[in-house]
């Protein structure tokens, strides 16, 4: 990269921007608690939210500048993507945002006590609705479930689906079991049923270590793991038959990277013409279920030393599977004027940024 | 090569920075130890605002659990992805002969000597008593 650059700031794209990845945050701690009934508030109050994590409250490791970008913390005060008039300004106007999806982080997903948990989804997604999809009318809503607790999933899905603001169901990929596994079909039923993308972003927490051999020693082997876990679910979900099952779910590996995706489905394929009389269930080639089911989101966007081979990874993956995403508020951000440095086509790059995401969700 | 005065020089604490856009240019000022740097204000790698950057030094470390800083004050940190720059140059830490953000000349002149030019003088009211950073575009 021979990069001096001094020319003004491009515009975003003309045609708008879907953000498939924003993470809105707690103003202060204890803001979800307005959104639980009394009965978990006093849970909470007298015995936390227990998780598989050996940290309560805390990361397992120590992130670059709190993992956060430093100039988002809002000068209103607050975590960053906490306040939304400071998102509009630095994030949604600016890049010219047309629609943003929300990805809250949330405990819900993984505590322990599995009735608990449903009770922080439910707060999750009410404290979406009153703080930000009610707010800015470009913001989409994920519905954040109790993953262990397929059935209370389901009911939290029947809850959601008719507002038409939530657009996707959000698991997390470090599962109990691998995401393939049956425990979690009546979900995937259900985000068929009503036509919502399941999206799995990669996550900091969960019910097992960060690999699969175990805990990591430093953040920057975690950050890497992420592509794994990705990897590890898509596989299980290829063969353990969900795509034979729900044949129009669709899932979005989120924040895993997406450079491993062509080998990995071109290794698939091979095994699969030598075993597949194993996995008698799977009636199509993996290549099949991926190029019906599966996207990608973009971020943190591969940077190969050799900029042109980023165009080599991206017709491999398909542009028509990858969707550009944010991150924001956190420290991996990408910009979408900046985030490819390679030549894409008018088509090519408005898919990326925009239109595979409105077909998928059904946005516009 | 035009001067241009971009605002009184104890505007900018030592380890402060400001941004100020000079004949459309977007520029990063920075107070090291109490001499002025300018750089450009854009990362070259996805374009975030270098002044809103961490001001800091070279960490260096020759075993697990030593480190120690060095040039403390000297290098700016981009917000986003902690690409490193050495303020007075321009140049990044890690990759100094090709990846940079244009440096540029500036120096402290006290007021009553700009009363003379050849200073662009486009929004300040100059009093001669104080002093102020001049750019060099």
């Amino acid at each position: 990269m021979d990069a001096v650059l001094e020319t003004d700031h491009p515009a975003a794209s003309k045609a708008g921007v879907v953000d498939c990845d924003i993470h809105p945050a707690f103003s202060k701690p204890g803001e979800l608690a307005a959104f639980l009934p009394e009965r978990w508030k006093a849970h909470v109050r007298d015995f936390g939210m227990p998780t598989p994590n050996v940290y309560v409250g805390a990361l397992a490791y120590p992130r670059l500048a709190h993992g956060m970008r430093r100039d988002s913390y809002p000068p209103a005060g607050g975590p960053p993507a906490s306040d939304l008039s400071f998102m509009q300004e630095q994030l949604l106007d600016p890049l010219n945002i047309e629609f943003g999806i929300l990805q809250p982080l949330s405990t819900g997903h993984g505590t322990l006590n599995l009735e608990l948990g449903a009770a922080l989804c439910q707060a999750t997604n009410d404290w979406q609705i009153d703080k930000w999809l009610s707010k800015d009318a470009r913001l989409r809503g994920s519905i954040v479930v109790p993953q262990e607790d397929a059935a209370a999933s389901v009911r939290e899905i029947e809850r959601r689906a008719p507002d038409r603001r939530f657009v996707q169901i959000s698991v997390t990929p470090r599962s109990l079991e691998p995401l393939g596994r049956k425990r979690y079909w009546l979900i995937y039923e259900a985000a068929q049923h009503h036509d919502l993308p399941i999206s799995m972003h990669s996550a900091a927490y969960g019910a097992r270590a960060n690999t699969g051999a175990g805990w990591t020693s430093f953040y920057i082997e975690e950050h890497f793991a992420f592509s794994h876990a990705a990897q590890t679910n898509l596989a299980s979900m290829i063969f353990e038959g969900v795509f034979e099952a729900f044949p129009n779910l669709k899932v979005i590996l989120v924040e895993g990277g997406f450079a491993w995706f062509a080998p990995l489905i071109w290794r698939m394929e091979r095994e699969w013409e030598r075993m597949q009389a194993e996995v008698p269930h799977l009636k199509r080639r993996p290549t099949d279920y991926v190029r019906d089911c599966v996207y990608l989101t973009t971020q943190p966007v591969e940077e190969p030393p050799v900029n042109r081979h980023l165009s080599d990874i991206l017709r491999w993956v398909g542009t028509e599977r990858l969707l550009f995403s944010t991150d924001y508020p956190h420290w991996d951000f990408d910009h979408p004027d900046h985030a490819f440095k390679v030549p894409l086509t008018p088509q090519e790059r408005r898919a990326i940024l925009r239109d595979n995401a409105v077909k998928l969700f059904r946005l516009a | 090569m035009a001067q241009h005065v971009v605002c009184r020089s104890d505007e900018i604490p030592v380890g402060g920075s400001r941004r100020v856009n000079v004949a459309g240019r977007d520029i990063a000022i920075f107070n090291v130890d109490g001499t002025f740097a300018a750089i450009a204000n854009r990362c070259p790698h996805e374009g975030a605002s270098l002044c809103k950057g961490r001001i800091y030094g070279l960490i260096r470390s020759d075993e697990p659990g030593q480190y120690w800083v060095e040039r403390p004050g000297e290098l700016v940190r981009c917000p986003w992805h902690g690409w490193e720059f050495d303020i007075r140059t321009g140049k990044s830490y890690c990759d100094p002969a090709r990846t940079r953000v244009k440096s540029y000349d500036v120096s402290v002149t006290k007021g009553s000597a700009l009363q003379e030019g050849p200073y662009q003088i486009e929004v300040y009211e100059v009093s001669l008593q104080d002093n102020y950073i001049v750019l060099t575009l």
